[in-house]
């Protein structure tokens, strides 16, 4: 699946790969607590080294979500975040920073919206990949034609067998989001253990790079996971900080420095000499 | 209106009822749907688990219920001859068991001994924790808070079932938010785990495959209408909240073009938003929980906040299957709002000494509004899809608080 034009993702992963180091992709939820402070968030982290910037619009019924990221959407839409809204604060964040956007969702808003609609808008705005949590590649929508302009970002799981990530693969572009544990998204202690063996089988069937996501939430998960992916995501973590400190002035400032220690781990941390 | 072998030809190999339905969920539980469907395709053609089940339907659950005449109510109205299907006789006082003693028996092909269940009046919660005490599972069942102390009656029967019932605070504390914590912890425990969902909702097998659990109502109904009254009915009416127990009994007529068939959602305090639960009345088309269908949503995709007397029908979305026998022009759907529902139940109480659940109460209380719209000759079958003894203390408070008592 190509796109029509030159996107972030494809020329930051291209940048890493001759730097020879893994990617970090922050998760933030849109308009948590409100848009302006989404928007002072998003240049804190690029100023924290985040490599992408995952930004989710928040959706009333997050079934794939756990309670961390639920709390967040909740208190975006209390503060009265639109799609529309969140779309102009993008584009106010890309007016700022260079950092690549990928848009982190549910089906219903965007079907709402109008797929193609969204895409065209989306673009515009300045985003550069879409991730839908409840869109499987098994499924077509009738608008959702023509040649794309944002990346299809899908997700493989461990219990996707090696038949359908060849599908998945095949349907993706951008990067390949494996979900490094089964269940909802949120912090764990412990890693598991297989991650790598399962990095290794997906770029079998792709030369797209793998960010490996779910449950990661601190400097040394974050490197360890850093020395087998081409990104390492951490959301769940940042989204549980930005809720205890809502209403704080300093709140953005005080995420960057949340943040940094993780983007520096993972810069650190060189990636296996076998997919250079 | 489509042909009427197509209507009963669906959905297709990928769960699609026409635009409706399908498979909308998470990457990580794909893999387990996919199990699923494949194995209620070697079941659905094997006789000996159609025999395991028609033994538990039989003497486990009551089957087949009476197809009863409402000779009082009848009189009363002065409309059709109205006769009832009595799902409230069943085991655990309602059609829900129908399903789950069909899910349980594949969980047991499959392996999973845990048995994860939504629920909203817990009715299917009850029925659940039923099968899986009967076939030794473990048993888990998320209630939203608030159905939880309106329905206190069935909480505590899951309780002693042995269920755990795990409340759910999130949102409006409802059915909608009970099926995500479920999936949730499916998609968690996904291995070890079958979420024994229960209505002809999400995603596909499921809408097709409770959907098949639930045809033996309509098949008896038909079996026993043609024996009492020689003819087929004029009407069926059932109430819809996912549409379980009504598309359980229309589809074995769905090929009887003379009978006209009536889903009656629940209209609340009126169709404002956040007022009712009549996804046909204020409603568009959306995805929500696994499947595309009709479903209560604002401009932006957010799911809008429903209400309903009745804990069953208190969900923002409907079956989609529905949706494709709407579109089709073979099933009208209409709505009953809380205060006729309400009024009709104590109307059957003392007219047949039937307490009927809430949920089946909006389909007699379309009847009793619209009695006068069929001949004296002419018959119609109301699904009394469960007993009301869980909603005794709801109504007794509501009595309280109009008077009526």
């Amino acid at each position: 699946m190509a796109l029509s034009m030159h996107n972030r993702i494809d020329s930051t992963f291209a940048r890493l790969r001759e730097a020879g180091r893994s990617g970090f992709m922050a998760y933030i939820t849109g308009g948590d607590p409100n848009l302006s402070t989404t928007v002072q968030i998003a240049q804190e982290l690029a100023a924290a080294g985040i490599d992408f910037l995952e930004i989710g619009i928040p959706f009333s019924d997050p079934l794939a979500d756990g309670l961390a990221n639920q709390l967040g959407a909740q208190r975006a839409l209390m503060a009265g975040t639109t799609v529309r809204g969140l779309l102009k604060c993008i584009a106010e964040i890309r007016a700022s920073i260079s950092t690549p956007i990928i848009l982190y969702t549910y089906l219903n808003p965007i079907f709402q919206y109008g797929f193609a609609r969204f895409e065209n808008d989306a673009a515009d705005a300045g985003a550069d990949g879409l991730l839908l949590l409840d869109f499987p590649p098994d499924e077509t929508l009738l608008d959702d034609a023509g040649v794309p302009r944002l990346h299809r970002i899908r997700l493989v799981a461990p219990t996707t067998d090696e038949g359908r990530v060849a599908t998945i693969c095949a349907r993706a572009s951008g990067f390949i989001y494996y979900v490094s544990r089964e269940g909802v998204t949120g912090e764990r202690s412990a890693l598991e253990g297989s991650i790598q063996d399962r990095v290794e089988r997906i770029k079998r069937h792709t030369e797209l790079p793998v960010a490996v996501g779910f449950g990661i939430s601190n400097p040394e998960q974050a490197a360890a996971v850093g020395r087998i992916a081409d990104a390492v995501v951490v959301g769940s973590a940042i989204v549980r900080r930005i809720g205890e400190g809502a209403g704080r002035r300093d709140l953005a400032r005080e995420i960057g420095r949340f943040v940094r220690p993780m983007t520096e781990a993972v810069h650190s941390a060189r990636s296996e000499p076998d997919h250079p | 209106m489509q042909g009427k072998f197509e209507l009963t030809q669906l959905p297709d190999a990928a769960g699609h009822f026409g635009p409706y339905g399908g498979v909308f969920v998470p990457e990580t539980l794909m893999p387990a749907i996919t199990e699923l469907r494949l194995e209620y395709e070697a079941a659905r053609h094997d006789p000996a688990f159609q025999a395991e089940l028609q033994g538990l339907l039989r003497d486990y659950c009551g089957r087949p219920t009476p197809l009863y005449f409402a000779e009082r109510w009848t009189e009363k109205l002065g409309g059709p001859r109205i006769y009832f299907k009595r799902e409230d006789l069943l085991h655990t006082g309602a059609h829900k068991i129908n399903n789950a003693v069909g899910q349980i028996l594949l969980a047991k092909r499959m392996g999973k001994k845990r048995i994860i269940a939504e629920t909203g009046a817990g009715q299917h919660g009850v029925a659940t924790a039923t099968v899986a005490a009967r076939f030794g599972c473990e048993c888990v069942i998320y209630m939203g808070k608030v159905d939880m102390e309106r329905q206190a009656l069935n909480v505590a029967r899951m309780q002693f079932l042995g269920a755990e019932v795990i409340p759910v605070t999130a949102g409006q504390a409802t059915l909608k938010e009970a099926i995500n914590e479920a999936m949730r912890d499916w998609v968690t425990n996904v291995r070890t785990t079958h979420y024994l969902l229960g209505t002809a909702y999400g995603p596909h097998p499921y809408p097709m495959m409770v959907r098949d659990f639930h045809r033996v109502i309509g098949e008896e109904a038909r079996r026993q209408i043609l024996e009492i009254e020689q003819r087929l009915p004029a009407a069926l009416v059932a109430c819809v909240g996912g549409g379980s127990n009504a598309i359980g009994l229309f589809y074995a007529f769905l090929r009887d073009p003379g009978v006209r068939m009536i889903g009656v959602e629940a209209g609340g305090r009126g169709i404002r938003p956040g007022d009712h639960a009549a996804r046909f009345q204020g409603g568009r088309l959306g995805v929500l929980q696994g499947t595309k269908t009709y479903l209560l949503a604002n401009e932006d995709g957010q799911i809008e906040l429903t209400h309903s007397v009745s804990a069953g029908l208190d969900y923002a979305a409907v079956g989609p299957e529905h949706s494709y026998l709407r579109d089709a022009g073979r099933v009208e759907y209409a709505f009953a709002t809380d205060d006729e529902v309400l009024a009709t139940f104590h109307d059957l109480a003392r007219t047949e000494g039937i307490l009927p659940a809430l949920e089946s109460t909006h389909a007699l209380a379309l009847v009793r509004a619209r009695a006068k719209e069929w001949t004296n000759d002419q018959v119609v079958i109301v699904n009394l899809s469960g007993r009301g003894d869980k909603d005794v203390h709801q109504i007794a408070e509501h009595g309280r608080s109009h008077d009526l008592l």
